[in-house]
């Protein structure tokens, strides 16, 4: 197979309310970034993959409303409504199918505009559970307590994610967040459901996140570092709560399978050198761990206490501050790409990890991470 | 090297403007298991799956997630795509590049939609700038009616060339066990249905309607292997050209033939009329049937009108234009798109049965949506070299 490399990445600082910026203006400043970047015109990219959401948006075929920003015109283009770690799935298969050679991909969010609460719970089955009042934040209870009735993971292990990804938002000058907290101010913040406190969960954000993928001999002509895609998998379990144990993360198991099998890595823990992954709460941190197999099962709240994932760490988790710090739905799982190319071309300033080689992104779809997205990359 | 690639399955529900007797889930389980069948293929046989619709019309939030029960995507990598009324379209081009790339061999590609669930003209406005267009002139049918006045204005065409194309797409659903609306219409019936937005009339309009489709794509190594007449995708091309409905040219369907352009070059057709066999086009009123048959260049601009009176669209014409019944006759939007690739496919297939073309070598599908965006797929007999 030929290989895929990531040549540019943008992002616009995430905000609570971008009040001065529709989704295009957003979109055109990622872009304009991701084609600096990656030093090209925007003619010298031939198709697009943009990643959005109705819903969130509050348009049907809320592509439309950035066609013009992303500067599609006459360019073949389409759109995966869902996190950009999948619409980049689909913009790197564009190019190994062999008609591309630089696919532009693209999402944009405004959680500002948007009410979370009924949006998300627009994702439960109408009839049986939607009148139950389930969203994003009460799903994720359930799933927080099976999770820690079923390992022993304490409010303490959750709340050090939050105060490390927090922490580790001080060094990202896209973040929303950044803020040095306690464990005490974690556990004390406000009850939002059970046992999820305000500063267990990420907050509401605004932006836009543009990368560029190249084909092999184009990417090289283009840049001296580039960044390869070296694995990809993507998966989806069960949809109805009740048919899952909240406590397991097998579409996790699976993707990450995937991904490690085309980049051929046997032990992750050691053959990865940073890792983003998609913590829109705290407790999901550890459990996306476990099931990238990063430690055993149960073992996500140790692996944080023995301090492995902070900066210091032999496997750093989310030097950005992850999504605690800033959560755009559908541009996270982009963000996370982005950030890992920036630690592989070491670029990635006061957050970088010495000497990453090998990088992981990871994105999600679906309640209590139903679908689940995971890259491997490499320089 | 990237694979060869072709569709080797391909189902739809029955389509009616209700269908109350299934949910969406369950509609979705029903061309599931019907392209599965046709492909003589199991759930397991299928490495990943692609869905999609428009979000706005059922109202629910990550289809992807919600329908795994009727997709089969229970542990398979899925997701979604949606581009409003080129859904369809966009999916059949993403199982396309998606198989092509090597990812996987036997992907499973599902359009649908319950437009029975929604306010589809409330739904669709809500696409536009909510500042500049959507509270003037926003909606599916108003820029439509725009764009046959312009096209009457620039060449004399009339309400009556329209309304042959009613005429036709209705004659031939009547072929098609699967269409929606299974009634022949006369010119004078369409004249005379009740004017909905001036020059367009109920009869010259597409319905709304509760349906699925679903294709099995696979890689050339699987394709030879099971099925003896594969479609093969010989490319694509697509254009979504506009943002704002005032940015658009109301004239000739520029998207259309910008997207032809790309597409005939690549596929090396040079004369459309002569060297493709049948067509299965996005054609959501009977205007478009002259325009846009225009801009992918069968015929010089405003001479859409003599090819349908002279019957060269007709089944049995000398280039059969949507033998399926088209969009007029059945349109369950996210899943139209992905109907036209059905039928183009079972044309090359010989599975086409009463609505089959004599001779098919070289298919065309289309797909419409947005602010006037188009999508195209070529399919050919012959594997591409």
């Amino acid at each position: 197979m030929d290989r895929v490399a990531i040549v540019g990445v943008g992002q616009t600082k995430q905000e609570r309310n971008k009040i001065g910026e529709t989704f295009a203006d957003m979109v055109y400043e990622a872009v304009l970034k991701a084609l600096e970047h990656a030093g090209m015109g925007i003619t010298q990219i031939d198709n697009v993959v943009s990643a959005s959401n109705d819903f969130w948006d509050g348009r049907t075929i809320s592509s439309m409303a950035i066609n013009d920003a992303c500067g599609s015109y006459d360019k073949n283009i389409s759109c995966v409504e869902g996190d950009g770690t999948f619409a980049a799935f689909y913009g790197m298969t564009r190019i190994l199918s062999g008609s591309y050679n630089t696919t532009l991909v693209v999402a944009h969010c405004k959680g500002s505009e948007s009410d979370s609460a009924h949006i998300t719970n627009a994702m439960f089955d109408p009839i049986y559970v939607r009148s139950l009042g389930l969203d994003a934040i009460t799903s994720s209870a359930l799933q927080a307590r099976r999770y820690m009735d079923t390992y022993g993971i304490t409010e303490e292990q959750c709340a050090l994610v939050s105060v490390k990804n927090h922490g580790n938002g001080l060094n990202n000058p896209y973040a929303q967040l950044p803020m040095r907290i306690s464990v005490e101010d974690v556990k004390t913040s406000r009850m939002l459901a059970d046992p999820i406190k305000l500063l267990d969960a990420s907050p509401i954000s605004d932006g836009a996140c543009a990368i560029i993928l190249a084909k092999e001999e184009y990417a090289k002509r283009i840049t001296s570092r580039p960044v390869w895609i070296r694995g990809i998998g993507y998966c989806a379990d069960a949809y109805h709560l009740g048919d899952r144990d909240l406590a397991d993360c097998k579409a996790l198991e699976d993707a990450a399978q995937r991904a490690y099998r085309m980049a051929t890595i046997s032990t992750p823990r050691k053959e990865i050198d940073v890792v983003e992954l998609y913590d829109a709460f705290s407790y999901q941190e550890l459990l996306w761990s476990e099931g990238l197999g990063l430690c055993g099962r149960g073992e996500g709240g140790r692996l944080v206490e023995s301090g492995a994932t902070s900066m210091k760490g032999d496997i750093p988790i989310n030097p950005s501050g992850g999504l605690l710090s800033a959560h755009t739905v559908t541009v996270a799982g982009l963000v996370r790409i982005a950030e890992a190319v920036l630690q592989l071309r070491g670029e990635a300033d006061k957050r970088q990890v010495k000497g990453a080689k090998a990088a992981l992104a990871h994105g999600v779809n679906g309640p209590c991470g139903q679908s689940h997205c995971v890259w491997i990359l490499g320089r | 090297m990237s694979n060869r690639v072709a569709i080797v399955g391909t189902g739809q529900t029955h389509h009616k403007t209700r269908r109350l007797d299934v949910n969406g889930v369950e509609l979705i389980y029903e061309a599931v298991t019907r392209a599965l069948e046709d492909a003589e293929l199991t759930m397991k046989d299928i490495d990943a799956v692609i869905i999609g619709n428009m979000d706005h019309f059922e109202g629910i939030n990550y289809v992807d997630c919600w329908s795994i029960d009727g997709s089969g995507g229970f542990m398979k990598p899925t997701l979604k795509l949606t581009t409003g009324g080129t859904t369809g379209s966009t999916l059949a081009i993403a199982g396309y590049h998606i198989v092509a790339s090597g990812m996987f061999e036997r992907l499973l590609v599902v359009g649908w939609e319950k437009n029975s669930e929604s306010d589809t003209t409330a739904a669709i406005t809500t696409a536009f700038d909510p500042i500049w267009d959507r509270l003037v002139f926003a909606g599916a049918i108003s820029g439509l009616a725009v764009e046959a006045s312009a096209y009457m204005a620039t060449y004399g065409a009339t309400e009556r060339d329209a309304a042959r194309v009613a005429v036709r797409d209705r004659r031939h659903a009547c072929l098609n066990p699967y269409a929606h609306l299974r009634k022949e219409v006369t010119i004078e019936e369409v004249m005379a249905s009740p004017m909905l937005s001036d020059p367009l009339k109920l009869l010259d309009l597409c319905p709304r309607t509760d349906g699925a489709c679903a294709v099995v794509f696979a890689s050339e190594y699987v394709a030879e292997k099971i099925c003896p007449r594969p479609a093969w995708v010989l490319g694509t091309a697509n254009r979504h050209l506009y943002t704002y409905l005032g940015d658009a040219d109301f004239l000739g369907l520029p998207s259309l033939k910008r997207a032809a352009q790309e597409l005939y070059a690549k596929v090396e057709i040079s004369e459309p009329l002569k060297e493709i066999d049948v067509m299965e086009l996005y054609l959501p009123y009977s205007f478009a049937g002259l325009s846009w048959i225009e801009a992918l260049g069968l015929c010089r601009p405003g001479e859409g009108p003599r090819l349908l009176w002279d019957g060269v669209t007709d089944l049995g014409g000398e280039l059969p234009i949507n033998p399926s019944g088209g969009v007029i006759s059945c349109n369950p939007i996210g899943a139209t798109g992905l109907i036209r690739c059905a039928e183009a496919a079972l044309q090359i297939m010989g599975k086409a049965d009463k609505r089959q073309a004599p001779d098919v070598r070289i298919a065309l599908s289309s797909g419409f949506g947005g602010c006037f965006w188009s999508d195209l797929l070529v399919y050919g007999a012959k594997k591409p070299a």
